[in-house]
């Protein structure tokens, strides 16, 4: 007797194999998501956000897909080991996506209003932090998909960075802001853009550790310090 | 083989310790050399392939091996410190009364209900009184989920109970002298979902006062029951540990596969 990667039950394989399927269809989904509304913003392209907001009940759709099916192979095949951790992370990274879209759908529907307004020059810096975070999600699906615990710690690593352009970001805008008031409309869409944006980036943190989680069994017990040093901006010592 | 990462949790009192334990019948070699310990008041569960050596370890721990002609056991194991096997062992028959055992296959006597149960009290002269003994008999058979079907039938054969009857009525046997440890042998395997369960129930009751080692071929039951969890493969321990971690994330690629069901 040998063990195999296989399982006996062929249709056990099946089942689990739709449930990646499922996540990596809902991936594509969020990711392009998330790259329209930063595109939209990016090209002042109201019609591209209006479709943004629009297409995020196609990946409400995908979680709802993933949820049944993840209580599915629950309660027929009492999954143990790493089927469990499988089934587990499908639910919980599912749920970050879904997340992220709203995210995304956020960021499409503030830039219906930022659009409308004269270009200001934080934007620059916004839509750098989107690009970043997009490519960091990727970077992560693409590791979760894979199985890949080296290159999802990578990702996790790499939010610093986000955090560190998050905090000079808020920095930027609040100064634009004293600077002319006129501008205070366009800059608090900004930073509530800015702040979506950086969620997304935890999320992709979030599904980093899952993937680690899921290919050794181990979860990551030291909690990643939060550099994120907006909240204080403004204090006095 | 074994992966030493995860040996004995720390705070672990041991009930019973195997070391080295090997067991041939003839030529042929069954058990490679088992260190285990037992934790006192846990469930240990053992998982494994069939013929992978649960049944001949179960019954190192109380010299059934003894009664197989062909069966030769040796490194040591110990019940509460004290060596079983050896010239210093301890006295089989005693022994088998601290450490009771229920059978793969139900195996009860040719004789009545009530004897049956009674049996184990009556040669170790543990209860002289006639209402003394009913009471441990019912109490027996109460707990082993048992009572209301033979209440009105103690008289009758044990063996013409049905096969998850007769299971139960072994399970009464074993109880009835009121072990140290138990060694269950697939208790479940000819029990429907009702009578499983009862006998989990007893399972999670009796630990309070008793030491449980369990072989079973339900992962869902050695998850369910006990709290550390051993897989044999070929005659080796591969992997033990709690079974939280076992079924979550086993450290072995083999007790991985065996528990998902990958096996080939
Ligand atoms: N009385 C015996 N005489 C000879 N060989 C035996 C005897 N009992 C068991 N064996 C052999 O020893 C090995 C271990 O058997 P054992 O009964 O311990 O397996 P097991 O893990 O309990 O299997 P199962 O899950 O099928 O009950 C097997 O190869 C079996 O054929
Ligand atoms: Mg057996």
């Amino acid at each position: 007797m040998s063990i195999g990667e296989q399982h006996i039950v062929k249709s056990y394989d099946e089942e689990l194999r739709k449930l990646d399927d499922a996540l990596a269809r809902m991936g594509g989904l969020a990711e392009s998501q998330l790259a329209a509304a930063i595109e939209a913003l990016t090209n002042r392209d109201s019609a591209l956000a209006q479709k943004v907001m629009n297409d995020d009940g196609k990946v409400d759709a995908c979680e709802e897909f993933i949820n049944e099916q993840t209580i599915r192979v629950l309660a027929l095949r009492s999954p143990v080991a790493d089927d469990l951790r499988t089934v587990i992370c499908s639910l919980k990274v599912a749920g970050g996506l879904e997340r992220v879209a709203d995210h995304a759908a956020n960021c499409a529907k503030r830039s219906l209003v930022v659009n409308q307004m004269q270009p200001v020059a934080p934007m620059r810096s916004l839509v750098r932090m989107g690009r970043l975070v997009t490519e960091l999600l990727n970077e992560v699906l693409d590791a979760y998909l894979n199985r890949d615990a080296e290159r999802a710690l990578a990702v996790r690593d790499r939010d610093q960075e986000v955090d560190d352009l998050y905090s000079s970001l808020f920095r930027e805008i609040l100064t634009y802001m004293m600077e002319d008031p006129r501008t205070i409309t366009v800059c608090s869409h900004l930073m509530f853009i800015a702040k979506n944006i950086e969620r997304v980036g935890d999320h992709a943190t979030n599904i980093a550790e899952m993937t680690y989680y899921l290919v050794t069994g181990k979860s990551l017990k030291d909690k990643r310090p939060k550099r994120d040093t907006s909240p204080f901006e403004g204090a006095t010592e | 083989m074994r992966d030493d990462t995860q040996t004995e949790t720390p705070t672990m009192l041991t009930k019973m310790s195997a070391r080295g334990v090997e067991v041939h019948y003839g030529p042929k070699r069954a058990l490679n050399g088992i260190d285990l310990d037992i934790g006192t008041g846990d469930v240990t569960a053992l998982i494994g392939p069939s013929g992978c050596g649960k049944t001949t370890f179960l019954r190192c721990l109380n010299r059934m091996n003894d009664t197989i002609a062909s069966a030769r056991v040796s490194g040591s194991v110990t019940l509460d410190g004290d060596e079983i096997y050896g010239s210093q062992g301890l006295d089989p028959v005693l022994l088998r009364m601290r450490v009771g055992m229920v059978f793969q296959k139900p195996n009860p006597f040719p004789k009545s209900i009530y004897d049956n149960v009674a049996f184990g009290p009556r040669i170790h002269g543990l209860h002289q009184r006639k209402d003394e003994l009913d009471h441990v008999v019912h109490m027996a058979l109460e707990r082993a989920g048992l009572w209301q079907e033979v209440k009105d039938r103690l008289d009758q054969q044990g063996t013409g109970l049905s096969g998850g009857q007769q299971q139960r009525l072994c399970i009464a046997r074993a109880i009835a002298v009121a072990p140290e440890v138990i060694l269950m042998d697939e208790p479940c395997s000819a029990l429907d979902p009702i009578a499983t369960a009862k006998v989990e129930e007893l399972i999670d009751e009796l630990r309070e006062n008793f030491t449980i080692v369990i072989v079973t071929h339900s992962m869902q039951q050695a998850a369910r029951v006990s709290q550390r969890t051993a897989f044999f493969h070929l005659g080796d321990v591969v992997e033990v540990g709690p079974t939280e971690q076992i079924f979550t994330a086993p450290a072995h690629r083999l007790t991985q596969g065996y528990i998902t069901g990958r096996f080939g």
